[in-house]
This record gives C-alpha cells, structure tokens and sequence, in this order.
C-alpha cells in the first residue's frame, strides 16, 4: 500500500451556529486520486475548506506530511504545497490570465517557468486567452484556469471542489484527461457529484452523508455496489 | 434594440451627457469665472481623490468602512503644518527649488508618519472586528475621536495658518483669464499619484495581489499570500495617501484645524460610492466630478453645494448600484 500524505482524524467544523463536520477521518494516498462523494449538504465542500484552513476545525487533527496543519493559517497551509480549486473557482475576473497565473506563482524560477509550460500544453486554450480578462472566459476555460493556477506551484497535494458543476459532457472528458495528467505528479483529492467523472478518475473513494465519513473503499468496488450507489449518491439503476 | 442601443453606446452617451451637463454653468456666468472654477474644481477633486482612493482600496479589499480615515487627512496636514514650522526659512526663501524641496519633504514626511499611524490602527482596531461591519463603525468612530482628541493635546485646539511656500503663491494671466499657480500643481501632483498607484496595481506582483484581492481576499490566501500582511501594508498606504490630501488641501485652504478630517470624510465617502469599491479610477472620476460639481453649484447656489455631490451619488446609484467602476467582486 502507498503511503499517506493526507489524513484527517474525527475533524469537526462549525458555520456559525450549523455543525457541519461532525468527525470527518479520510485519507489521500500518495500516487492515487481520492474522491469524496455524497449529497448536497453531505460537508464534502466543508471537509475541502478545512483542510485548505479556511473553515476552522473546533476539533480533530489535519496531518499532511506527517505534520499537523489543523491549527496553521490557510496561506501557511498553501506554502506546503497544497492547492486548491474551489466550488465557484475563484477567478479573478477583472485581472488577466496571465494576472491570474502570476498572482499564483510563489515563486517565478526555472522550476515554475517549465511547469507554466506544460500546463500550457495541457490546457492550450489558456494561451490563446492568455493577454484576455478572465471574466471572459467560458465555464470550462475558468475551470481550467482554476486547475492550472493551483498546479504551478511545486503541489504535492491538489483539492479540487466539483470541477465538472456546469460543464457540458465534452468538457468534462477533456477535464478527466487533465487529471489523469496530473496525478503523474500531485496527490489528488476531488470532491464531485458525476458519478460518470469520479469513477473514471478516481482509486479510492469516501462516502461523507450528515457531515459523516458513512463508507469508504477502491472506487471499483463501488462502482459494482449499485445498492450503496442508490442509497447515498441517489443514483437509480439503469433501465 | 433600445438595449443594445444602450450597451453599445452606454457609456459614450454618458460621457457626452457629462460634458454637456459640465458646460451648462457657462449660462450663469462669464468664460472667465467658469475656467477658474473648473480649474478649483479639478484641483479641489484631485486632493479628495488622494483621501478617497486609499478609502477605496481599504473598503473594497477589507471591506472595511474606516472612520478613522479621515483624521489621517487632518494628521497629513498637521505633519506637513511641523515641516513647514521647523524649515520654515525654505517656505519664504524666494526659490522655486527650496520651495519645491520643503513641499517634496513634507509630502515624504507626512506619508511616512501617517502610514505608520494607519498600521497601528489597523492593528489595534480594525483587525479585531474584520468581517462586521456595525463594530467596524462603532470602533473606527471611537479612533477618530481619540485621534482628534490627540491632535489637539500634540498641536493645540486652535485653528492654525498654513504657510503657503512663496513661489506657490501667485497666478499666471493666460488670455486674461486668472489662473492660479497652487491648484495647477495640486493637479498635477494628483495625476502623479494617479500614475504611480496605476502603475503599482497592474505592473507589480504585490499590485495584483492586492487587485486580486479586491475580488477575492479567501482565494488569495488560498494561493499561499498572507493576506493580513497585505491588509497592513494597504492600510499604511491609504493613510499615507489621506495624509497627502490633508497638507495639499490645508495649503490650498491656508488653514489647518482639528476637525478638519471629519468635514473631508463625507466626501470621500461619496466619492467611493460614486466610483465604485476598490476603483482606484473610479474614485478619480469620482472625485472630479465632486470637485467640479462642488465649485460650479457653491458659486451659483451657494448653499446647494454639498446637496448636490448626495444628489449625483443618489442618481448614480440609482443607474448603477455598483458605482461607476465597481471592480468585479
């Protein structure tokens, strides 16, 4: 078994008076796509914030690296080497592409210079918008440039919330293409609702139901489990 | 179709209904009374715009309604009202390059002290009640008036004389129309501040940070910047940038007061909202049209002239809530 670069043990988090995460433990393996499954409402968005140190978690440890980080400040946690593509993205829509790349650049060597190129080539469409304001962009291009800047840093670790909200089939096949590239070089933990797009990216799988880790697996098992699939994801059989 | 009319000639029609609207006050008075009140107008806009861009930048990237603001304009004034004291020599010395010099060192001073003041005051103040606004008020009011209060223990309670550097005084004759020489540097003193932030914001990293901020501070962060540092550093700069409008306004006044912040800061505001949050243009345009409007109406109706900067903010945001150049949030 490889080894484990992200753990959360029993994490709890509040939004003001909700209590949202009531005891979240997962794990993201190194070399291997996790995906956190579930409802609306399940805490899976929730579970990536406070992770990323954006919510705080009232108890429970975050360990990355072997470090624990529940307790670090959201810019500390992204110096780790964790990145993070959000539920809406966070473009920002009156700076330019290449505004948007190099306000994520933490450094602007060699290093990140070869990296902007490959994920040029992987996202291609970013250079022919790459002088554009980003709020132009179409939905798939946002996406993209949202996973890019979260890539050109040296990331050991990238969260993804929900890439393929919105997105038309085409996209989303393009958007499986470029995870699968990326997992060659960077942890990934993905948070989506299309089944069809997290059974083909991912290995492993946590099912999170009322801000609760309820099942966990390889994601081939639960690709035959039609019965859990029905139960927590709504996902009715085939007719 | 009248909506496609609308969005393509929008803000052309806008401009050319400006214009017009600008020109209107020549019906009430002679060419010549008309450029001298442009040109107050403009320089008057110019100093607000020093007072309201920081308020601007603050407002939309810490979405932080900051009372204090305006005594940092008092404290500009002050410091500079010091320099002047101290070198006072160079003041009245007939030279273009000692003047000059004393109004360059008194900008560097003035800046330089009210930014630190501005640090402090987002440290012990503002950073603690981020995120609400009704504290945010409550707490920056109470630092407006300790910070008034302090003016009047460190300068005294009366209203003082500003000195005016020699060469700054005086008017240049031009097709017999008067122009003063203090309102023409003021101008171009705000263009090069103008010029300087603009460059800032969009050729520096820091700059794109803090634009990119303005639209989304969580994301930010996100991507590894400690946004508190840029939160101080953006607070000290405002303050710096009020503290500038206070001396250039309390020169072109000839006065410096206590109280004088508070009697700015209402403009500021308007301005912001005018121009949109976080606009450094926007507070600009914003502050001209503050200006112009303020000088032409004060001339002509006296008592209507801050009732009618409320009435084109009100009409502003009645066609659009966001102000003129909102940043995309």
């Amino acid at each position: 078994m490889s080894e484990t670069i992200l753990k959360t043990e029993a994490i709890h988090t509040f939004i003001g008076q909700h209590h949202i995460l009531q005891g979240v433990s997962f794990e993201a393996r190194a070399d291997a796509v996790t995906v956190l499954i579930g409802r609306n409402g399940a805490g899976k968005s929730s579970t990536l914030k406070t992770v990323m140190g954006l919510l705080p978690a009232s108890e429970g440890k975050i360990i990355f690296k072997g470090k624990e980080i529940q307790s670090r400040k959201p810019y500390d946690i992204a110096r780790l080497g964790i990145g993070f593509v959000p539920e809406n993205m966070g473009i920002f829509a009156d700076l330019t592409v290449e505004e948007n790349m190099q306000v994520a650049m933490l450094r602007e060597d060699a290093a990140t210079a070869e990296r902007l190129e490959s994920v040029l080539e992987m996202f291609t469409a970013l250079r022919d918008f790459w002088r554009a304001k980003a709020g132009i962009l179409s939905g798939g291009q946002k996406q993209m440039l949202a996973i890019a800047r979260a890539i050109i840093n040296d990331t050991a670790l990238l969260l993804i919330d929900e890439p393929t909200k919105g997105l038309a089939p085409i996209i989303i096949n393009a958007l499986i293409d470029a995870i699968n590239q990326i997992k060659q070089h960077s942890v990934v933990v993905l948070v989506e609702q299309n089944f069809y797009m997290a059974s083909s990216v991912g290995d492993y799988f946590f099912i999170l139901d009322d801000g609760k880790v309820v099942h966990s697996g390889a994601m081939a098992e639960l690709v035959q489990d039609e019965e859990m699939q029905s139960k927590y994801l709504g996902i009715s059989k085939s007719v | 179709m009248a909506q496609t009319i609308l969005k393509q000639w929008g803000s052309k029609l806008a401009i050319a209904g400006a214009i017009v609207l600008y020109l209107l006050p020549l019906l009430g008075m002679d060419f010549s009374t008309y450029m001298t009140l442009t040109i107050a107008g403009l320089a008057m806009g110019m100093m607000l715009f020093l007072v309201a861009s920081g308020l601007s930048i603050i407002f939309g990237l810490m979405d932080v309604i900051n009372f204090a603001h305006g005594v940092c304009f008092a404290y500009g004034a002050y410091v500079a009202f010091s320099v002047f004291k101290y070198l006072n020599a160079w003041v009245t010395a007939d030279s273009v390059f000692l003047n000059f010099g004393i109004f360059f060192i008194a900008i560097v001073a003035a800046f330089i002290v009210v930014a630190v003041v501005g640090m402090v005051v987002e440290r012990v103040l503002v950073r603690r009640v981020y995120g609400s606004h009704l504290f945010q008020i409550l707490i920056t009011f109470g630092g407006m008036v300790v910070l008034t209060e302090l003016i009047r223990i460190i300068w005294g309670p009366n209203d003082e004389v500003m000195p005016k550097p020699v060469s700054f005084a005086g008017n240049w004759n031009i097709f017999d129309i008067i122009i003063l020489k203090y309102p023409i540097y003021a101008i171009a003193l705000g263009l090069i501040v103008y010029a300087v932030i603009q460059l800032i914001l969009k050729k520096t990293k820091v700059g794109k940070i803090v634009r990119a901020g303005v639209e989304n501070p969580e994301m930010v962060q996100a991507m590894g910047h400690n946004i508190f540092l840029i939160f101080t550093g953006v607070f000290a700069v405002g303050a710096g940038l009020a503290a500038v409008g206070g001396l250039t306004m309390a020169i072109f006044n000839l006065q410096v007061y206590p109280d004088m912040g508070g009697a700015y800061l209402i403009f500021a505001f308007i301005i912001v909202i005018i121009g949109g949050l976080g606009s450094v243009t926007g507070s600009l345009v914003g502050a001209l049209i503050v200006g112009l409007s303020y000088n032409y109406v004060a001339y002509l109706l006296p008592s209507l002239a801050v009732g009618v900067n409320i009435l084109i903010m009100v009409i502003i945001l009645l066609i659009k809530p966001t102000g003129l150049f909102a940043a995309g949030k």
